[in-house]
């Protein structure tokens, strides 16, 4: 097909290698040295967690490798089978250390599957609201402000009252809490992307409502959701210590952070400090490095604090 | 006589709101035949930009058609299934919007765009063919190196690439009516002169249908065969575009081209049409133009019909200037 206008003082110019998009985005999240910091630190949590039964002097849940005389030892002692509890060991001759790497598994495995259920359950329904309007939007967003309007904490305690114990018991409770976040945001973003005029040039173009919601609508609103996504990952990941601590939680076969503190918190007192103190600290480092890394996303995909 | 690609009878286009109907599009008529362009002229809030959205049957609630036939190629279009609109829209009927800026999705490369555009209509075509397609389309409309330029993503184009990259999406299925929404009013006059000169060239060629709505009075002179004049939902004046640029006969239309800046002597205050676009909720009774014209008498009240004072022109006023002379 023949050039209509030849445009011959642009036809030598090559297209300009312009910097990606993910370019940009990676060198403005470096530019904080905290939340690299962050990012190395849940890079290793998240690695410790994968590769935790390589790694682990023992397997604590392997009732062969205990021995109940190393009980209540303290960090740095030396075990009968030849290794060092750094940590110390609980009053089951559990290493510590191989505790809290198995524990990691557990929590950020319950946290990142959570959030991710709930991230689609919420996504489909923020994205719904938006895109329809009217009585299903106002239907679906009363759900969301009842939702909300109830403490997390009382809404999982008495579903998990009720449903019993389990892991993916656990889980559903975490999805229920918090997929009206995710619900709220992408509806709050879908509204203002709506009105754009791409939407209408997609719907012009004769594309099917599906595919203009998925395809067009849907990516545009992402940015927001990430950074709601970390931050959301956190809370599920403390959220569920805070269950198993109080013992409705994750059963005793799977032992999360929070089932750990629990363990050692009648020891407290009288000086073993070491059973609560370093699964809660581990609990600690896991939460500040995936908020740390979250503000930092928040920061780079804001437009509003690009300066 | 075969139909015309689109006739548009007594098109009446509302929104109903809780402070009270608007009559945004109210009776308005017109044809476009084959490989002609019709302008479409008003200022904002005048429904040109509602009349085309009713064509492509994609008026927002609360807004809704309310009466009138919208034929395409013989098929009113008014009432028509949502799965058989679609199936045009894209299609046979393309729209290019007025903001280049904001008419690509930001995200998505511009193959993504087009190929879908393209499989949309025809899920049978392969990818290589939609691509294909999409680089032709691409050419046509002058874009250098179209195979390079096909893995750039919006942000990368300048809003006169964009908006040929609109257009070339609009062209992707060799549809038999495009509506333009004042696409070059955003762009510089040297991009839309080239803008203008090729899509002119296109209807020619193919056949093409063009609708283009417009406040700019020198565009459409410049490209429409056609010229449809609207004010408040209502076309004041329809004749050829020729006829009427140069002997307006609503006092409204005479106006419009006196305001041109151009068509004003140097040195002297702008001339400017009195009072402001009158709201649609309250608008005067009788003729819209009514208060701020200065042809208007108490026969004014009454609602004008059209009238045809002369050969291929018709006109809604009682006192059509009828012997003025060239603006």
């Amino acid at each position: 097909m023949a050039t209509i206008l030849p445009n011959t003082a642009l036809e030598s110019v090559p297209v300009a290698p312009v910097e990606t998009p993910w370019r940009r985005f990676v060198t403005d999240f470096m530019a904080s040295p905290l939340a690299i910091v962050g990012l190395i630190m849940l890079v290793a949590i998240i690695a410790i967690a994968l590769v935790a039964p390589l790694i682990s002097p023992q397997n604590p849940y392997d009732l062969n490798q205990l021995d109940i005389l190393d009980g209540n030892l303290k960090p740095g002692s030396k075990a009968g089978p030849g290794y060092t509890f750094w940590l110390g060991s609980d009053d089951q001759g559990r290493d510590m250390l191989s505790g809290i790497f198995y524990g990691l598994r557990i929590s950020l495995g319950v946290g990142v599957m959570s959030s991710v259920l709930a991230l689609a359950l919420g996504l489909s329904v923020g994205l719904l609201a938006a895109y329809t309007g009217g009585r299903v939007e106002g239907f679906l967003m009363r759900v969301v402000d009842i939702q909300l309007s109830f403490p997390a904490i009382l809404v999982a305690l008495i579903l998990l009252a009720v449903l019993g114990e389990g892991t993916w018991k656990v889980i559903a409770a975490l999805v229920t809490v918090q997929w009206a976040y995710y619900a709220r945001t992408v509806r709050g973003t879908a509204l203002v992307e709506r009105r754009k005029e791409y939407i209408e040039a997609a719907l012009c173009l004769g594309l099917s409502h599906r595919r203009v919601m998925f395809r067009h609508l849907l990516p545009n609103c992402l940015p927001p959701l990430i950074v709601v996504a970390t931050v959301q990952v956190a809370h599920a990941i403390a959220l569920e210590a805070t269950l198993s601590f109080l013992g409705i939680g994750l059963p005793i076969t799977s032992p999360s952070l929070g089932l750990l503190i629990a363990n050692g918190f009648e020891y407290l007192l009288s000086g073993k400090y070491w059973i609560s103190f370093f699964p809660g600290v581990a609990l600690l480092l896991t939460i500040v490095s995936i908020n740390l890394v979250g503000d930092q996303l928040r920061d780079v995909l804001n437009p509003r604090l690009q300066k | 006589m075969p139909d015309p690609t689109l006739r548009v009878e007594n098109l009446v286009t509302a929104f109903h709101t809780r402070n009270g109907t608007l009559r945004a599009v109210d009776g308005v008529s017109f044809e476009v035949g084959r490989g002609k362009v019709l302008g479409l002229v008003g200022e904002s809030g005048s429904g040109k930009s509602v009349t085309g959205f009713s064509i492509m049957g994609l008026v927002d609630p609360p807004g809704r058609i309310d009466g009138g036939r919208i034929l395409f190629q013989g098929r009113d279009l008014v009432g028509l299934p949502e799965e058989e609109m679609r199936a045009l829209r894209g299609s046979r009927i393309a729209m290019i919007f007025q903001d280049p800026m904001m008419t690509l999705n930001p995200v998505l490369r511009i193959d993504t765009q087009m190929i879908e555009a393209v499989k949309a209509h025809h899920p049978a075509i392969g990818d290589d063919e939609a691509r294909s397609r999409a680089r032709d389309a691409l050419a046509q409309v002058g874009i250098p190196s179209p195979e390079a330029r096909l893995k750039a993503y919006p942000h990368q184009f300048s809003g006169g690439m964009r908006q040929r990259v609109a257009i070339a999406t609009a062209l992707l299925n060799k549809p038999d009516l495009i509506i333009a929404d004042e696409p070059t009013t955003a762009l510089d006059v040297t991009i839309q002169g080239q803008i203008l000169f090729e899509v002119q060239k296109l209807c020619r060629q193919t056949g093409t249908a063009l609708i283009w709505i417009t406040h700019d009075l020198s565009v459409v002179a410049s490209l429409a065969d056609e010229i449809c004049v609207m004010y408040a939902g209502k076309i004041v004046e329809q004749g050829s575009v020729d006829d009427v640029l140069d002997r307006p006969t609503h006092p409204y239309t005479h106006g419009l081209l006196r305001s041109v800046p151009s068509a004003n002597p140097r040195g002297q205050p702008l001339r400017q049409i009195p009072g402001m676009t009158p709201s649609l909720l309250s608008l005067p009774s009788g003729c819209a133009f009514r208060l701020r014209c200065e042809r208007a008498t108490g026969e004014c009240v009454q609602v004008p019909e059209m009238t045809a004072p002369m050969a291929g022109r018709r006109v809604r006023c009682f006192h059509p200037l009828l012997s003025t002379v060239p603006v």
